[in-house]
């Protein structure tokens, strides 16, 4: 038996509940919010080192076996995701502490900040695209209560946008799954994809695979699905837009990639033609929607969309190093944009605006937050020797060897905006002296306690990126592994259904 | 039996698309509502119609003899129900309050935070 597969599900829903016994407890709930995600962090660990040591694990919830059951599965894509959930859910429950208003807590944040990770953990783990449905359900439940803490009018309007559309997207999803269900008969990903393989009709295939895009493709906020997401991510507190952006989106990009190298590999001419157009316009029509806003979170929300573009730029080339971008490219981005809000984060605290016109002169009167920034900023634009500089690197050199010159031309372009666009951050909120209103009304100053608590899951973040970075090599091999592991889905349906794969009736 | 569900569901979802076309938003969660039963509906309808054949495994035997009705589906319908019910009251709360705060029933007065 392998507990560390269910663990980092179970964790996280075991701190949400006793976070909700303890409901007028503010510091158990704080003391719960770093013990439940440290736990998670450290579970996500030992679950990685497993899963690279002894290949991919499978647990059959209730001792029902494949396919009529439900299973855990634990591949290393799956690992890697749940890993940085860890990391994230941990930086975040830190700065949450400094940040997150009396106000806030005592309606709960911590509490759905749980409920919200193990969402996202289950949705790494499962083997059934039922239950990979209701994982992306409790998420959303969570994200949306979490989006409208604090009933602010700028949060209501974009509240709206986010939860119709994602409603929309669950109920696309819904649809496809119980077509796929007529179809084949089976919920299990491993079984659907081999009975899928024995069909002759890929008429319908197609036309299910188009569902599952349209679907996944509004959660990971592609092109021209991506619109909730700019209405909506700079609204709430900032730790839940650095928990969203980091998390959120990365979930529909995970299930894109599970579900297009899985199960719906059969005609790639049409299919991952169709990714490719998408991954290209995502990446234009995000950078340049930042380039055009002067709010902080507004141009890094933005930014989140031009970054999707890149990971399905991976799954779409479809070649072995492409896949291993992506992967790659999920890694670092996680880490690099959620340290970037946290960012932003403190500068609000700082200065109590996002807006870059009142923002300047940071980098006289706190050096230190200017190199924070510089660090995940130069990596999302994809800088040498820090991490994007290493994920564009692989994502564009696979699009050469594809002979894709239009999408690595505009991949490169993309990289050159994007720096573009944190240049005018550096220069607004760093370099220019303070505007004069910043003067006259200096925000309270900050104890230490707070200032040591919103920095150190920045600098911990940064020095992620650096260990990305400089240390790229046995993370490079990681994502070579699990791109292996993703373009022989043998070895998954495998690992599930048992050697011989025996037919049922 | 199937062809008129089949219709049934198709009218459902355009209704549901017609309804969150509108600009108001206590039309687009009753939209919202429609969309998910249509749904529901069609995992429903998924495996088949079968009358009269609970799938029971007669003493003495592993395997229910004969054609049988498949439980799967009303299981899912069941778990999406419910989901959807959970989800739709989230909305119906926060039509409301945005209807508070706002003080608009018309998304296009909803643009704030889209400049």
């Amino acid at each position: 038996m392998n507990p560390q597969i269910a663990l980092p599900i179970l964790i996280p829903l075991l701190a949400g509940s006793v976070s909700l016994v303890f409901w007028r407890s503010r510091s158990m709930q704080r003391f719960f919010a770093v013990a439940g995600t440290a736990g998670l962090l450290l579970t996500s660990l030992w679950l990685l080192t497993t899963v690279s040591r002894d290949g991919i694990l499978v647990m059959h919830m209730g001792g029902w076996p494949a396919p009529f059951g439900i299973s855990l599965v634990a591949d290393l894509l799956g690992a890697i995701m749940v890993v940085l959930t860890g990391i994230i859910g941990f930086a975040v429950a830190l700065f949450s502490l400094a940040t997150v208003g009396r106000g806030h807590e005592a309606y709960g944040y911590f509490p759905l900040m749980h409920l919200l990770l193990a969402g996202v953990a289950g949705a790494f783990l499962t083997g059934d695209i039922f239950n990979l449905y209701v994982w992306f359900e409790v998420m959303l439940v969570a994200s949306f209560a979490l989006l409208i803490l604090g009933s602010e009018k700028a949060q209501m309007e974009g509240a709206i946008k986010y939860v119709t559309l994602n409603l929309v997207s669950s109920v696309i999803f819904l649809v496809a799954v119980g077509l796929l269900y007529g179809m084949v008969g089976t919920l299990n990903m491993a079984d659907i994809a081999r009975r899928l393989a024995t069909l002759e009709d890929n008429g319908m295939v197609d036309v299910l695979a188009m569902m599952f895009m349209v679907a996944f493709g509004i959660k990971a906020a592609a092109f021209p699905l991506f619109f909730w997401l700019p209405a909506s991510y700079h609204t709430p507190p900032v730790a839940v837009s650095a928990l969203f952006a980091g998390l959120l989106t990365k979930v529909g990009v995970y299930a894109l990639f599970r579900v297009f190298t899985l199960i719906f590999h059969q005609s790639p001419g049409y299919t991952h033609e169709i990714l490719l157009w998408g991954a290209g316009f995502t990446m234009l029509s995000g950078v340049l929607g930042a380039a055009a806003q002067f709010e902080f979170r507004r141009i890094l929300s933005f930014h989140i969309v031009s970054q999707i573009g890149y990971m399905i730029l991976g799954l779409a080339l479809f070649t072995p190093l492409a896949i291993i971008g992506g992967v790659f490219y999920i890694m670092h981005h996680i880490i690099v944009k959620t340290n970037l809000f946290l960012v932003s984060g403190i500068i609000h605290r700082l200065r109590g605006t996002y807006q870059l016109k009142s923002l300047g002169g940071f980098y006289r009167s706190h050096p230190w937050l200017a190199v924070l920034f510089l660090i995940p900023a130069l990596s999302l634009a994809g800088m040498p020797p820090l991490s994007g500089f290493f994920a564009k690197f692989i994502v564009i050199r696979a699009g050469i060897e594809a002979e894709a010159y239009g999408i690595t031309f505009i991949a490169l372009l993309v990289g050159l905006l994007t720096l573009y666009s944190m240049i005018k951050i550096w220069a607004e909120v760093f370099w220019k002296s303070t505007p004069p209103e910043g003067d006259v009304d200096p925000y309270p100053e900050l104890n230490p306690r707070e200032m040591w608590l919103m920095s150190a899951p920045v600098v911990g973040l940064a020095l992620c990126t650096l260990f990305i970075g400089l240390n790229a090599e046995p993370i490079y091999a990681l994502a070579e592994a699990s791109a292996g592991q993703l373009l022989a889905p043998e070895r998954y349906i495998e690992a599930v259904l048992g050697e011989a794969g025996e037919v049922m009736p | 039996m199937e062809p008129l569900m089949a219709i049934t569901i198709g009218i459902l979802f355009a209704a549901a698309i017609y309804m969150m076309l509108r600009r108001s938003i206590v039309k687009l969660v009753i939209g919202l509502m429609l969309l998910s039963n249509a749904a529901n509906l069609l995992i429903f309808v998924t495996a088949g119609m079968v009358r009269g054949a609970p799938p029971l495994v007669p003493q003495g035997l592993t395997a229910p003899e004969g054609a049988v009705a498949d439980p799967l589906p009303q299981a899912l319908v069941l778990t999406a129900i419910v989901i959807a019910f959970g989800v739709l009251s989230f909305a119906v709360v926060l039509v409301r309050r945005a209807w508070e705060i706002v003080r608009a029933d018309d998304l296009d007065k909803m643009k704030d935070t889209d400049t």
